[in-house]
């Protein structure tokens, strides 16, 4: 509707036939190339955006209502039929059970990243290498630090002999039960995204003026305080968004018990049955309705978050 | 005064011991990298240091049976292809959006912001079927596809980096005869420099560490990237650690050397990225 050239006109209407110039009609030609123009540029990105992004869901959507294989040409509609399997068979439900474990983990990260980050900001010896240790877990392929952590908790591992150190007992298989097994996996995950939060909430506390300390400082006030109430306020929208990356990463969760159990003593994870459902056991059908409900959740933690949280910064237009 | 001193030591006690807590499993794989079958057997320990610190047989081992170098290979293919995709991607997106106004342009950001709430794990199981389709499965083009066309964070860098840069700019070179093309070919991407280095930054490592995308879509072994090439060994070398934890160091080793060597530019980036 808008194209460039009536944009420029729009102003000036009423002066419009005063500049002759201006009021003469573009020829045709140019005139459609330039509505053209700004789709030119976007066929490939949306090309790719509808392929790679929508179609997956709408054929997903349908999918979840089919007794489809993923192989076969034929499949017939089941109506919700997969969906009330999910509900009703509880071993398929319990996976969501395992995500409390990272959703808990996570809290834990989050409050260790602000901790780091704030100590961090102010002067530390040795600043820059703490901060370089911290972050770089983050940068390392997760399926070598699967295998570090593997070995970590291995029998006779790294972790039995430090406690062997302190003279501990050295028997404990630490992915042996499903309470240790989740718990140690969980604790992998901090070890592993510790320090993405760490960065984030550094960049934010690094934008707050450095007057707002020094004044509080005049004032008496405590690190607390200065914490309290200059730096908690000024990171806020980094924490919130924080906050829905670990609850749509703790319902998401892959790689590290991928790699490391497979699945096994109860740390199966939702995407991990997903992906075993579909590839595996080829019920393409009712891992489609897992992974729709998947949908569903994080874009209702998303929306309610957004509710919560009134983030200023989605202005992309 | 000794409550400031005692909280100081704390401060100083819990960075040492988060130190230790990331150092140690790398140390001790690095060490155990180092050691002989024999010493491992002999069961002296994680901590134990190796007889001869400078032995490399397991990465030798690691690196040819490993098949290393085709994974090296592959990744480098992927991500080369896969980085200057996004690019050319992302800063025609930002291009489009933010200098011109054209009818269903709401609708078009709209599509690109809510598929940035949609999780890409969620949908494998259809993505998967597309892909496909399309015949790109089992084959290097399936992570490129993928990488490019997933990615929102890249076209928010993009546009606001864009948005920085002046409008007059553009009309200068318009009035000089410039074309659409020409202002976005020599005007805006060379002024896209920064936020180019950031999203190479954020996404090389992300498809360097990618693990999920290469083990769905390229199963055959000719084609592991360092991911998958890596997570093969857990089937041959079962309880082999010593060759393991060499593969996993020669994973490890190159993104270390990249960190060290660019680190605030990495920190930098991954901020950018995140505040949007």
């Amino acid at each position: 509707m808008a194209d460039t050239t009536r944009e420029a006109a729009r102003p000036v209407p009423p002066a419009a036939p005063a500049g002759p110039k201006r009021a003469a009609p573009a020829p045709r030609g140019p005139r459609l190339s330039r509505r053209l123009t700004p789709w030119l540029f976007l066929v490939a990105p949306l090309a790719l955006l509808l392929t790679f992004t929508y179609a997956p869901i709408a054929n997903m959507i349908a999918y979840s209502f089919t007794d489809w294989d993923g192989v076969s040409p034929e499949l017939s509609y089941t109506g919700t039929g997969n969906y009330t399997e999910l509900l009703t068979r509880s071993e398929l439900f319990e996976v969501f059970l395992v995500s409390g474990y990272y959703l808990v983990a996570s809290v834990v990260q989050i409050v260790l990243a602000l901790y780091f980050a704030t100590v961090l900001s102010f002067d530390v010896r040795f600043r820059h290498f703490f901060k370089g240790v911290l972050f770089f877990p983050y940068l390392i392929n997760g399926v070598a630090i699967g295998f570090v952590f593997l070995y970590f908790f291995q029998d006779g591992g790294t972790l039995d002999s430090v406690l062997g150190l302190f003279g501990a007992d050295t028997d404990h298989a630490w992915l042996g039960t499903p309470f240790s097994a989740n718990t140690s996996l969980a604790g992998v995950s901090v070890w592993r995204y510790l320090g993405l939060n760490f960065v984030l909430f550094l960049g934010a506390i690094q934008s707050i003026p450095g007057e707002l300390y020094e004044a509080a400082e005049i004032d008496g006030a405590s690190r607390w305080h200065q914490f309290r109430h200059i730096i908690a306020p000024g990171i806020k929208p980094v924490l919130s968004l924080s906050v829905i990356l670990s609850v749509s990463g703790s319902l998401s969760v892959f790689e590290i018990p991928y790699i490391m159990t497979g699945g096994a003593t109860g740390t199966e994870t939702f995407v991990i049955q997903t992906v075993k459902l579909a590839f595996q056991f080829n019920k393409t059908g009712l891992a489609s309705a897992a992974a729709v409900v998947l949908l569903l959740i994080v874009l209702a933690v998303t929306w309610v978050q957004r509710r919560i949280v009134p983030d200023e910064k989605v202005d992309l237009v | 005064m000794t409550r400031r001193t005692l909280a100081r030591t704390l401060v100083y006690l819990s960075l040492a011991l988060a130190t230790l807590v990331v150092l140690l499993p790398l140390a001790v794989v690095l060490l155990t990298s180092l050691k002989s079958p024999q010493e491992m057997a002999d069961g002296s320990g994680a901590l134990a240091l190796p007889d001869d610190p400078l032995n490399l047989d397991n990465y030798v081992t690691a690196f040819r049976d490993g098949e290393m170098l085709s994974a090296f290979g592959n990744t480098a293919v992927v991500l080369i292809a896969a980085v200057g995709g996004t690019i050319l991607i992302g800063s025609m997106t930002a291009y489009a959006i933010d200098r011109f106004h054209f009818r269903f342009r709401k609708l078009v950001v709209a599509a690109f912001l809510l598929a940035a709430l949609v999780p890409g794990v969620t949908t494998q199981v259809a993505t998967f079927q597309i892909v496909n389709s399309f015949g790109l499965f089992d084959s290097l083009w399936a992570p490129i596809a993928l990488y490019m066309g997933t990615d929102i964070v890249s076209i928010y860098i993009f546009l606001q980096f864009i948005r920085s840069i002046p409008v007059s700019l553009d009309e200068a070179a318009r009035l000089d005869g410039a074309n659409a093309f020409t202002v976005y070919r020599k005007v805006i991407l060379p002024l896209l420099k920064p936020a180019i280095a950031t999203v190479v930054i954020v996404k090389g490592i992300n498809v360097y560490n990618d693990f999920y995308i290469p083990f769905l879509y390229m199963p055959s072994e000719d084609l592991g990237v360092i991911s998958t090439s890596l997570f093969r060994f857990k089937g041959p070398f079962g309880a082999h650690w010593e060759t393991i934890s060499a593969g996993a160091i020669l994973v490890i080793l190159p993104t270390l050397v990249v960190f060290l060597f660019l680190q605030r530019f990495i920190y930098n980036g991954f901020m950018r990225g995140a505040t949007k």
